[in-house]
């Protein structure tokens, strides 16, 4: 009977809140609690700056103004499936599921439910492949192309040879972790170097004995694939055991300010790489400043603008923010659905010209979203911290991945994936 | 007065020890269930099914099994995740190894393997009591996990280590995959759970069930009266275990689709589940449901009152969340330490003797 009373009134407060008149609803999946909140509050507050500011400065995209739905999910998987089913019935355009094992789960349900979802540079990496993959989008770069790159500046770093090398992969120990290992061996392959796998279990708190294998082994170079609190304490344990930072080198997740600060002075030198610029010298932050944070709308605590995950967080509504553009301008409709913002994601076009009117210039790489591919260019550059003065600065131009590898490898996981599910090619 | 039992006379044996002795109980069960399997299914959303009740069908399930080791054979087991990932991943095996082979199969084999596993790892028992046979199970929980990370022909060579669930269907209709309906996932889990618990109670009150209960209250008292030791924890173990390990499997294939072992089987699930039972009332098959209920729902009813309702900020909204559920847990366990099953018993006593204040 307490089951009962429990229930109706869990749905009668979840129905209540009617949907707006129109509006463009834009979910967001965030984690401002736990052991990942270190990116999660970044992520959430430039997201909801960058959305806040379109509604304040432009009166929303096309004259109709974006809700951004929040639910928290604490980073996991089954909160991020009742969020998902919470939003989903008011007119959610696209997803972030910010998580990789979530954006597992919503890939075979958003695909049937006709509801994109943009996991940007991370999820499941076989969804370039827009041909089996139809609702899912991972541009402008996924982890298999981070590895790719990762290599190619150890690469460059070595004149082009690093037969005989040990690169060591630290990784959370989860799907997140474990997609760059299959590109990794595929390159040690064709490099000749030897890989060393180092897993870190959830939440990553404790990595002594992983640190203790690795001064042991002693690789030439180390990757890290990892999350949350689990970047700090392994950069703090780099510095700990002396491993030369400056060949440590982290995903695009594991390069933000909450990772290096941690470990102070020691942390000098760690490399992480970089979807886009970094700090806040761009017009479009100071519009943020301007009508955000100097208004009292800032998100959160109001301190992140200008750090790396709140720049990615930015960046990837400068991503959405054109896609709805785009559905807008294909149907001629200023509230669009789900499956016009499918559309306006698969023809997504991103040039300089376009990154220069957000306020972005110069601040990540020209491409566009065709049917085939739904993972963009593949480009990253390389961000070295410097401990003196707090900031990360870009030390590398824009490097490509190599794609030869990496579309073969992608070709490979989506055909199973076809294959599984029965899915047909669509281009 | 709430209760009217003027009239009621059992002449039969059986009558009287029927789980339902009182004619307006009965019909309460009889109402409850007919809406669960009559009604409910017409009315269930894709919200309701994925965020309410599949799981909490799922984790009563669950509970369900970790009830008859612990609440009525009195052996502790923090081994419930690695037992439910076993659930998943055998179940996982033959969906894929055998695609011909029926989901419910799937499920139940699922099932069969875990309870082979949970006896394995009931034989400690035999040895060591109480705390120590805890850690014992504690070994299993971090073993099971690590193996289905580690052997990769578990998770196919998956290059995520995820698993998946590819669609299979019943008598025509998809019951995992993307394209299952919400009432046929939810109709499933019912159906399941429902046999599951009509199976548990009448175990419970069997031979086998007095036997597990007599080694709970002293194991040297129950051996001198003839029971097997030996049987009864290690049965104990196998039915659990085959409980859990469908619970396992109906989490990963029906309710989730996709799941990652460390994150979906991990240990803080065991400890979830104990507390179900610790909470709902230990050696009670309503109190697996109310346990599950306790724990799986109040999060999700207390986030559509505070981020819903109230419009709070969700990570303060989280925050409170936690606080609310511990300070309820503890007043509960202050109120009454056999937790909310009886409290609902003395309840129950209670409306049948009111107006008057002592019976009997």
């Amino acid at each position: 009977m307490k089951l009962k009373t429990a229930a109706i009134a869990a749905t009668l407060l979840s129905f209540a809140a009617p949907a707006a008149l129109a509006d463009l609803v834009v979910p967001w999946l965030s984690y401002r609690t736990g052991p990942y909140s270190p990116g999660g509050i970044p992520l959430a507050d430039g997201f909801t700056d960058y959305f806040t500011l379109l509604n304040e400065r432009d009166g929303g995209i096309g004259g109709v103004p974006v809700r951004i739905l929040d639910c928290e999910t604490g980073y996991n998987t089954q909160k991020g499936v009742e969020c998902y089913e919470a939003t989903k019935g008011e007119g959610a355009l696209v997803y972030s599921p910010l998580s990789t094992g979530i954006t597992y789960q919503l890939i075979p349900k958003a695909t049937a439910d006709d509801i994109p979802v943009h996991s940007m540079g991370y999820g499941r990496t076989a969804a370039a492949d827009g041909t089996i993959f139809s609702h899912v989008f991972n541009f402008p770069a996924h982890y298999w192309d981070g590895a790719s790159i990762a290599v190619k500046h150890i690469l460059n770093l070595n004149n082009g040879d690093i037969s005989g090398k040990k690169i060591g992969l630290v990784y959370h120990n989860s799907a997140y972790g474990k997609e760059p290992i299959r590109t990794l061996q595929e390159l040690s392959a064709k490099h000749g170097y030897e890989l060393m796998l180092v897993p870190v279990d959830h939440p990553g708190q404790e990595q002594k004995s992983q640190w203790l294998e690795i001064r042991r082994e002693q690789p030439d170079y180390l990757l890290m694939w990892g999350w949350g609190v689990m970047n700090a304490v392994a950069i703090q344990e780099a510095a700990n055991i002396r491993f030369p930072l400056e060949n440590f080198i982290g995903i695009w997740w594991s390069g933000s300010e909450n990772d290096v600060l941690p470990a102070g002075e020691r942390s000098h030198g760690y490399k992480a790489l970089a979807l886009h610029g970094t700090g806040s010298d761009y017009p479009l932050f100071d519009d943020i400043k301007t009508y955000v944070h100097d208004t009292g709308k800032a998100a959160g605590a109001g301190d992140n603008l200008g750090t790396v995950l709140y720049n990615r967080a930015v960046y990837g509504g400068v991503l959405i923010a054109e896609s709805i553009r785009k559905a807008q301008e294909i149907h001629g409709v200023g509230d669009i659905t789900p499956a016009m913002m499918r559309d306006g994601l698969e023809n997504l076009v991103i040039t300089e010209e376009i990154m220069a009117r957000n306020g972005l210039p110069n601040f990540g790489p020209s491409f566009e979203v065709t049917c085939e591919n739904h993972g963009g260019p593949g480009i990253a550059m390389v961000q070295q911290w410097d401990a003196n003065t707090g900031e990360w600065s870009i030390i590398s131009d824009m490097i490509q991945s190599d794609k030869e590898v990496i579309d073969a490898l992608v070709k490979e996981d989506s055909a199973a994936y076809a294959a599984e599910n029965n899915i047909e090619s669509r281009c | 007065m709430f209760y009217r039992e003027a009239g009621e006379f059992k002449s039969s044996y059986t009558e009287d020890s029927q789980t339902f002795p009182i004619a307006l109980d009965r019909y309460g069960y009889y109402a409850v269930l007919a809406a669960a399997i009559g009604i409910v299914p017409f009315l269930v959303n894709d919200y309701w099914a994925n965020a309410v009740l599949v799981p909490f069908l799922v984790w009563s399930m669950a509970a369900l099994g970790l009830n008859i080791l612990t609440g009525y054979c009195g052996q502790i087991s923090l081994g419930t995740g690695g037992f439910m990932a076993v659930g998943a991943y055998a179940c996982y095996k033959l969906m894929t190894a055998f695609p011909w082979l029926n989901i419910v199969f799937c499920i139940i084999l699922a099932g069969l393997i875990t309870a082979v596993v949970g006896i394995l790892f009931g034989l400690p028992s035999l040895r060591i009591k109480g705390f120590y046979l805890a850690v014992a199970t504690l070994a299993a929980q971090f073993f099971l996990v690590w193996l289905f990370n580690k052997v990769p022909w578990f998770y196919n060579y998956s290059a995520s280590g995820q698993i998946n669930a590819p669609e299979r269907t019943l008598l025509g209709i998809p019951i995992t995959g993307a394209n299952t309906e919400p009432w046929t996932q939810y109709l499933v889990c019912v159906l399941f759970v429902v046999a599951f618990a009509w199976i548990a109670r009448n175990l419970t009150r069997g031979a086998l069930g007095r036997s597990w209960m007599a080694i709970r209250d002293m194991d040297i008292a129950a051996e001198i009266i003839g029971v097997n030791p030996l049987k009864a924890k290690l049965s104990a173990f196998a039915v659990s275990s085959f409980y859990v390990g469908v619970a396992g499997a109906l989490f990963f294939s029906v309710y989730l689709g996709a799941v990652e072992v460390t994150e979906a089987f991990g240990i803080n699930q065991s400890f979830l589940v104990l507390f179900m039972i610790i909470i709902g009332g230990l050696g009670s098959v309503l109190g697996s449901f109310i346990g599950a209920a306790f724990l799986v729902l109040m999060p999700v009813l207390l986030k559509n009152i505070l981020v819903g309702g109230f419009n709070w900020e969700t990570s303060i909204a989280t925050h409170f969340e936690f606080l609310i559920i511990g300070g309820l847990i503890i007043f509960f366990l202050i109120v009454e330490p056999h937790g909310i099953a009886q409290l609902w018993r003395i309840i129950k006593e209670k409306l049948r003797l009111w107006p008057f204040p002592h019976g009997h």
